[in-house]
C-alpha cells in the first residue's frame, strides 16, 4: 500500500507547478499552431510562480515522498538558482530566437522540463532520483543544443553533447549499481549511516569513482571537459547561457549533495582526486581561454576554469567550502548569464559578430550595455567589490583551512591569468575604435533581465553575508 | 552451482551439432537443379523488385521513434497491473497522472502531424 | 546464489561498450555501444537485486530502460538531423568543431 501525503504535495509545490506549466505550454503549442508566444507566457508564469513558492519554502529541509526527495532548505536554495537561470534564459531567448528565425514554442517547454530535472537533482535523497533528474535535464539539453536544426554547427554540437553525455550516463549508472550492490540500498541517507565501514570496500570505492567521473562530465571538469567548448559554441547563445549556469549549478548541487552532505569525503583518497581535478581545470581552462578569439568559446573555457574554483571548495570539504560553493554558484549564475545575454544581443545570423574584435568601440554606441558587460567581466575576473570576488575568496579560504594551500595558490595564480582575457574585452569596448553595435533593438524585457543580473552581482558583492548566512544549516541531514 | 547446468550445456551442444550435421548432409546428398526462378530472392511469392540494399524513407524512422517511446510505457503499466490491489487508490491516481502525461505527449505528436503517413 | 559470474559478464559487456564508444567511428555504432553499456548495468542491477533479495534494483532497471528509450529517440533524431545537413554519420567527418 503506498500513501501520498498531502504535505508531500504541498512541499513539492514548486516542482509540481513548474511541471504542470510545462505540460500546459506543450498543450498550448500543440493546439494553437505557430503561436510560440502562448508557450512563452505559460512557461514564464510557471517559472515565476514556482520561484515565489520556493521563496515560501526556504525554511528547513523536509524529506518527502518516502524519503525520495528533500524539499525546502538546501533544495529550495538550489531551486532559486535554477529558476532564476531559467527565467533569465527564457526572457533573453524570445528576442534572440525571433531574430534567428527559430522561434518555436517547444523551446520554452524544453527549458521548463530541464529546470524540473535540475530541481529533482538538487532535491535527490536517493540515487534513483539523481539518475532521473540528470537524465530529464540532459535529454532536454541535447535537444536544446541542436535546436537550430538547419545549422551544421548546432547539429554537431548536439551530437557531441549527446554521445558524450550518454557515455557519462553509462558511468553514472554503473557507479550507482556498484554502490547499490555493496550497500544494499539506493537511499543516500541510509548509505551515509554505514559510510565508514563501506569506505573500506573496494567495489564501493570504484562505484564512488564512477560517480565522480560522471559528475565531472556534467560539470565540465578537466579531463572530462572536451565537449564543453564545442557544445557551448554550437548551441544557441541563450541555451549556452542556460547550460553553463543552470545545468552546471545542478550538477554541482548533486555533487555536493552526494559527496559532501552524505558521504564524508574529507581526508579520504577521493578528496585528493577532487583536488587534482580542480587544479587541472583551473590551469587548462584559464590558459586555453587566453588563446580564444571567439567570445562564446572564451566564456566556455572560462566556465571550465570556474568549475575548477568551485571544485576546490568540494575538495576542501569543510563548512567554508560548502557555503563557498553555494555562494559561488549564485554569483556565477548571474554574472555568466548576463555576459551571455549581451553576447546574444551582439550576435547576428550565421554566427557572425562573435569575435572579440566585434566589440571594438562598443561603448561609443552602447554606453549602457558596455557598462553592464564590464560589470560581468570584472566579476568573472574576481575583482572586488563584485560577487565573483567573494565566491573565489570563500572557496580559496576553505582550501587553505583544509591544508590545501597549494590549491589556493594555483587558484589565485590562474585567476590573475584570467584577468587578461576578461579585461581584453573591456579594453576593446572602451579604448579601441570600431563600428560595433547591438544587432537589433533590444526589447525592454531582455534589458531588464540583464540589468537585474548586474544589480544582483553588485549587491551580492557588497553584502555576501545575505546568502552565506542562509546556507549555514544546509549540511546536516 | 555451475555443475547443475551441465545437462543444459550438453543439450545445447547436441542441438548445435545436430543442426550443422543436418544442413551439411542436405547440401551434400540433395540433388541440385538451379534455375533463375529458384535463385531469385524469396519475397513471399511476390516478384522481387529492385535491390534490398535501399535507404528507407524517413517516415519509417518517425514510426520507429514513436513506437519506442509509447511501447516502453508498458514496463510501468505491467507491474502496476500485477500489483493493482496492493497499490490501492494512491497507485491508481499515480498511474492516472502518468497516463495523462503520456496522452499529452500523444496529443502533441498527433497535432504536429507525426501520425500522418503522407 | 553465486553472484560473481553475473558481475563478471556485466563488467565485460560494459568494457566492450566503452571500447566501442572510444574506437568506433560511426555515430550509430557509438550509440549502440552506449546502449550496450546501459544494458550491462541492467544486468548488474538485476543480479544485485536477486542477490540482496531487494526489489529496488529491479525498479531501477525499469527506469533505465525507459530513459534509454527516450535517449534513443532523441539521439536518433539528432543523428538524422545531422545526416540531412552533412550526408554522413562518421564522427571523423564532423570536423567544424574539434572533437
Amino acid at each position: 500500500m503506498i500513501v501520498i501525503r498531502l504535505e508531500d504535495l504541498l512541499y513539492s509545490a514548486p516542482l509540481l507547478v513548474l511541471t504542470s506549466s510545462g505540460l500546459l505550454a506543450l498543450i498550448a503549442e500543440a493546439a494553437g499552431r505557430d503561436k510560440p508566444v502562448i508557450s512563452y507566457y505559460t512557461s514564464l508564469i510557471g517559472v515565476i510562480t514556482s520561484l515565489i513558492l520556493t521563496f515560501l519554502n526556504l525554511g528547513a529541509g523536509v524529506p518527502v515522498f518516502n524519503n525520495m526527495i528533500l524539499q525546502g532548505g538546501y533544495a529550495a536554495y538550489c531551486n532559486l538558482i535554477f529558476l532564476s537561470s531559467a527565467l533569465l534564459s527564457i526572457v533573453l531567448s524570445r528576442s534572440y530566437l525571433e531574430r534567428m528565425q527559430y522561434h518555436r514554442g517547444e523551446f520554452y517547454v524544453l527549458i521548463v522540463f530541464a529546470t524540473a530535472g535540475m530541481m529533482l537533482m538538487a532535491a535527490a535523497l536517493d540515487l534513483t532520483i539523481v539518475f532521473l533528474g540528470i537524465e530529464l535535464m540532459s535529454i532536454c539539453l541535447y535537444v536544446l543544443a541542436g535546436f537550430m536544426r538547419k545549422k551544421e554547427l548546432a547539429n554537431e554540437a548536439a551530437l557531441k553533447y549527446f554521445l558524450l553525455g550518454a557515455f557519462a550516463t553509462g558511468f553514472l549508472l554503473y557507479g550507482i549499481a556498484l554502490i547499490y550492490g555493496t550497500s544494499g540500498t539506493t537511499n543516500l541517507v541510509v548509505i551515509s549511516r554505514s559510510f565508514a565501514q563501506l569506505s573500506g570496500n573496494s567495489l564501493f570505492l570504484i562505484g564512488c569513482g564512477m560517480l565522480i567521473v560522471a559528475f565531472s562530465f556534467k560539470i565540465a571538469a578537466v579531463p572530462f571537459h572536451m565537449w564543453a567548448p564545442d557544445v557551448y559554441e554550437g548551441a544557441p547563445t541563450t541555451v549556452t547561457a542556460f547550460m553553463s549556469t543552470g545545468a552546471k549549478a545542478a550538477a554541482f548541487a548533486t555533487f555536493v549533495a552526494v559527496f559532501v552532505r552524505v558521504f564524508d569525503i574529507p581526508g579520504t583518497a577521493l578528496s585528493s582526486v577532487l583536488a587534482l581535478i580542480a587544479a587541472a581545470s583551473m590551469i587548462v581552462g584559464n590558459v586555453t581561454a587566453i588563446a580564444q578569439n571567439n567570445v562564446k568559446r572564451m566564456l566556455a573555457y572560462s566556465s571550465i576554469a570556474h568549475t575548477g574554483y568551485m571544485l576546490s571548495g568540494i575538495a576542501a570539504g569543510n563548512a567554508e567550502g560548502e557555503q563557498g560553493i553555494l555562494f559561488y554558484l549564485v554569483a556565477y549564475t548571474f554574472m555568466n548569464i548576463g555576459a551571455f545575454g549581451i553576447v546574444s544581443w551582439v550576435e547576428q545570423q550565421e554566427d557572425r559578430k562573435l569575435k572579440f574584435d566585434d566589440y571594438a568601440g562598443f561603448s561609443a554606441r552602447q554606453p549602457a550595455v558596455a557598462v553592464l558587460m564590464s560589470v560581468f567581466m570584472f566579476s568573472l575576473a574576481g575583482i572586488p567589490p563584485f560577487a565573483g570576488f567573494f565566491g573565489k575568496y570563500y572557496v580559496f579560504l576553505a582550501a587553505v583551512k583544509a591544508d590545501m594551500t597549494w590549491l589556493a595558490i594555483i587558484g589565485v595564480m590562474t585567476s590573475l591569468v584570467s584577468v587578461y582575457y576578461y579585461l581584453r574585452l573591456v579594453v576593446l569596448m572602451y579604448f579601441c575604435e570600431g563600428e560595433s553595435d547591438v544587432a537589433a533593438k533590444v526589447p525592454l524585457a531582455a534589458i531588464s533581465a540583464v540589468t537585474l543580473a548586474a544589480v544582483l552581482v553588485i549587491l551580492l558583492g557588497i553584502y555576501p553575508s545575505l546568502l552565506v548566512d542562509m546556507t549555514k544549516g544546509f549540511f546536516k541531514i | 552451482m555451475l555443475e547443475t547446468y551441465i545437462p543444459i550445456f550438453v543439450v545445447i551442444a547436441g542441438g548445435i551439432v545436430f543442426g550443422i550435421v543436418m544442413v551439411k548432409l542436405n547440401e551434400w546428398l540433395g540433388p541440385r537443379r538451379p534455375t533463375d526462378e529458384k535463385l531469385s530472392t524469396y519475397e513471399s511469392g511476390m516478384e522481387p523488385v529492385r535491390t534490398a540494399r535501399e535507404r528507407f524513407s524517413v517516415k519509417f524512422y518517425m514510426v520507429a521513434v514513436l513506437f519506442i517511446l509509447f511501447d516502453i510505457e508498458v514496463v510501468f503499466l505491467y507491474p502496476w497491473a500485477v500489483a493493482f490491489k496492493e497499490l490501492g487508490v494512491a497507485g491508481y491516481i499515480t498511474m492516472t497522472v502518468f497516463i495523462v502525461i503520456l496522452l499529452i505527449g500523444l496529443f502533441y505528436v498527433w497535432r504536429k502531424g507525426a501520425l500522418e503517413w503522407d | 546464489m553465486d553472484i560473481q559470474p553475473y558481475l563478471l559478464l556485466s563488467a565485460i559487456t560494459f568494457v566492450i561498450g566503452v571500447v566501442g564508444v572510444l574506437a568506433r567511428r560511426n555515430a550509430i555504432i557509438v550509440f549502440m555501444s552506449i546502449e550496450l553499456m546501459l544494458n550491462s548495468v541492467n544486468l548488474s542491477l538485476v543480479a544485485f537485486s536477486a542477490f540482496l533479495g531487494d526489489v529496488t534494483g529491479q525498479m531501477l532497471v525499469f527506469f533505465v530502460m525507459t530513459v534509454a528509450a527516450a535517449e534513443a529517440a532523441v539521439g536518433l533524431a539528432i543523428i538524422i538531423a545531422l545526416f540531412r545537413n552533412k550526408q554522413t554519420v562518421n564522427i571523423d567527418d564532423i570536423n567544424i568543431l574539434k572533437w
